[in-house]
């Protein structure tokens, strides 16, 4: 028996190998290439000449960083309702409910970008809407609401479904005992809900915010050529015009420093919000 | 309130699915034009067949997601085995790298497999194409296949695989007619998460492709940037209705077999009697 146990263990390390091996060659390696490529010239000299030159392009980091903040807002804030309402409705109900908000996820996201540049084109519909009423045509494409917009209607099922699931799980007799002790409805969700969905909140808020503030498709189809952001400056040094891997690796490397520094703190609001509520 | 909450919703689901029919309503325009319904036609759906870029990079897609999730099932299950048996530690290690794919933006997985795969063509003369593609979709899709298995590994009694042996079975054996049924949910969502994941990756693949092998979204990117034509439109119907399909077969599926397993657990019990 035991000397089976022993064998399983090696079998068991044996099965784990070959992916071990897979993400030092797929994963590890290729970031550390890019941590090399961001600190060394063509020449594969030492430098931080690379690391520097980023800061040139301060405004589009934080031209990313705010669109994507703001784009963060808005998702949590129409998709708080939307969980909550989602939690209050009919049982049988409740897989159909999240099949429809999950479904567009599934649809292409150039798709669903190109849809509202349809959309919103001075010849567009809401153009034609507008016009109809006798206003516009207003600028719609091309603008950094747009680019917003986009962000909001790609990433708002991301931030639903994480609320969604930590809401469900909340005992419906603790939000009972809060109203027998007075609460009333507003009193309820912001003294009870809220707290106890701050996981689902922070889960949803890294996953509307990585994706958005690393797009470059969003910004290149509704934000027209004046709206670079981060992940357009990363794509142009590597498959655009301006060639420069040195650069582009630089550039990646300090976006992945933001999303880490972004996650860490996150993280700790998770954490000090258990120990709160303990 | 409740009046409220009920339109609320209904405004909420307006917002996502508008943009997605007023493209399914203007495939069936007989004129270019994106505001004005001119009259019904089939004819962008001809096209679209007729579409030789499109056809060959949808079958490039499919070929690219079969292979990636089936390699990346295997991988990942596999891997998951040596992980769950691993000392805390250790298995912290192997699952946080195990998520950096997930973690990190999109962007700079593809960047990084770029490098890599520049690197290695230079030193060891192959170019960008099917076998880049598929080495990067299998780098992002086994991570989410060891996120579904994993689970399964510590949900289940540890005590049924060394009973399974101390009643005769062979390890291997045991592994297949313990372990595996109680994992096999698991794969499975593992295995479709990660074709559903190929098949609409474009971030990944726009870095991986090379010039010759183009999937389906890389397609699409290109449309949506050159010409405008309602081709795009029936392309975009397609994919929903397939979409829809699939969702509505997926949530049928799930509801008989959580009847099903009850069920079979129930026979497996009497016959092991």
């Amino acid at each position: 028996m035991n000397q089976n146990k022993k064998g399983n263990g090696m079998l068991s390390y044996l099965t784990a190998s070959p992916y071990i091996l897979w993400m030092i060659i797929f994963i590890i390696v290729p970031l550390a290439m890019v941590a090399y490529f961001a600190f060394t010239d063509s020449n594969g000299q030492f430098t931080f000449e690379y690391i520097k030159s980023v800061g040139q392009y301060t405004n589009i980091f934080i031209r990313s960083i705010w669109l994507a903040a703001i784009a963060t807002i808005i998702c949590f804030l129409l998709a708080y309702p939307v969980a909550y309402i989602l939690t209050r409705l009919d049982k049988n109900i409740h897989s159909t409910m999240i099949m429809l908000v999950t479904l567009p996820i599934w649809m292409n996201f150039l798709l669903r970008t190109y849809a509202w540049m349809t959309l919103l084109g001075n010849n567009g519909i809401i153009n034609s809407i507008l016009g109809f009423i006798g206003l516009g045509p207003y600028k719609l494409l091309n603008t950094q609401g747009a680019v917003v917009l986009g962000m909001v209607y790609n990433y708002l099922p991301y931030m639903i479904l994480p609320l969604y699931t930590v809401m469900i799980k909340i005992d419906k007799s603790i939000l009972e005992a809060a109203q027998d002790l007075g609460c009333n409805g507003a009193q309820v969700i912001f003294r009870v809900v809220l707290p106890l969905s701050v996981p689902g909140i922070t889960s949803g808020i890294t996953m509307v915010f990585v994706p958005a503030i690393s797009t470059f498709i969003i910004s290149r189809m509704l934000g027209g050529g004046s709206n670079l952001l981060i992940g357009d400056l990363i794509e142009m040094q590597f498959l655009g015009n301006s060639y420069n891997p040195n650069l582009g690796a630089a550039i990646s490397l300090i976006l992945m420093v933001i999303v880490l520094i972004i996650m860490t703190v996150m993280n700790q609001f998770d954490g000090d919000d258990d120990k709160v509520l303990i | 309130m409740k009046k409220i909450s009920k339109i609320y919703l209904a405004l909420i689901f307006l917002f996502l699915y508008a943009p997605i029919f007023v493209l399914i309503v203007f495939s069936f325009n007989t004129t270019k034009s994106k505001t004005v319904f001119s009259g019904f036609t089939l004819d962008w759906y001809v096209k679209l067949f007729n579409n030789d870029l499109i056809l060959t990079s949808l079958r490039n897609t499919l070929f690219i997601a079969t292979f990636a999730s089936i390699i990346s099932t295997v991988l990942g299950t596999t891997a998951s085995i040596g992980f769950s048996r691993m000392k805390r530690f250790q298995r912290s290690i192997a699952m946080n790298v195990n998520n950096i794919p997930i973690i990190n933006p999109e962007i700079v997985t593809g960047v990084s497999l770029m490098l890599l795969f520049v690197f290695f063509s230079v030193r060891m003369n192959f170019e960008f194409g099917f076998i880049t593609l598929l080495l990067a979709h299998i780098t992002f899709d086994v991570p989410y296949v060891v996120l579904n298995v994993m689970p399964k590994f510590r949900q289940m009694d540890p005590h049924l695989y060394e009973a399974a042996q101390d009643l005769g079975c062979s390890p291997v054996k045991a592994f297949f007619k313990v372990v595996m049924p109680e994992i096999m949910p698991g794969v499975l969502s593992g295995f479709f998460m990660s074709f559903a994941f190929s098949l609409d990756d474009f971030v990944i693949s726009y870095f991986t492709s090379g010039s010759t092998s183009q999937t389906l979204p890389i397609t699409i990117y290109s449309m949506t940037r050159r010409k405008v034509s309602p081709e795009i439109n029936a392309l975009s119907t397609i994919i929903f209705l397939v979409v829809v399909i699939v969702l509505v077969l997926k949530n049928i599926i799930e509801k008989n077999n959580q009847k099903k397993l009850q069920n079979t657990a129930l026979i497996d019990i009497e016959t092991e009697l």
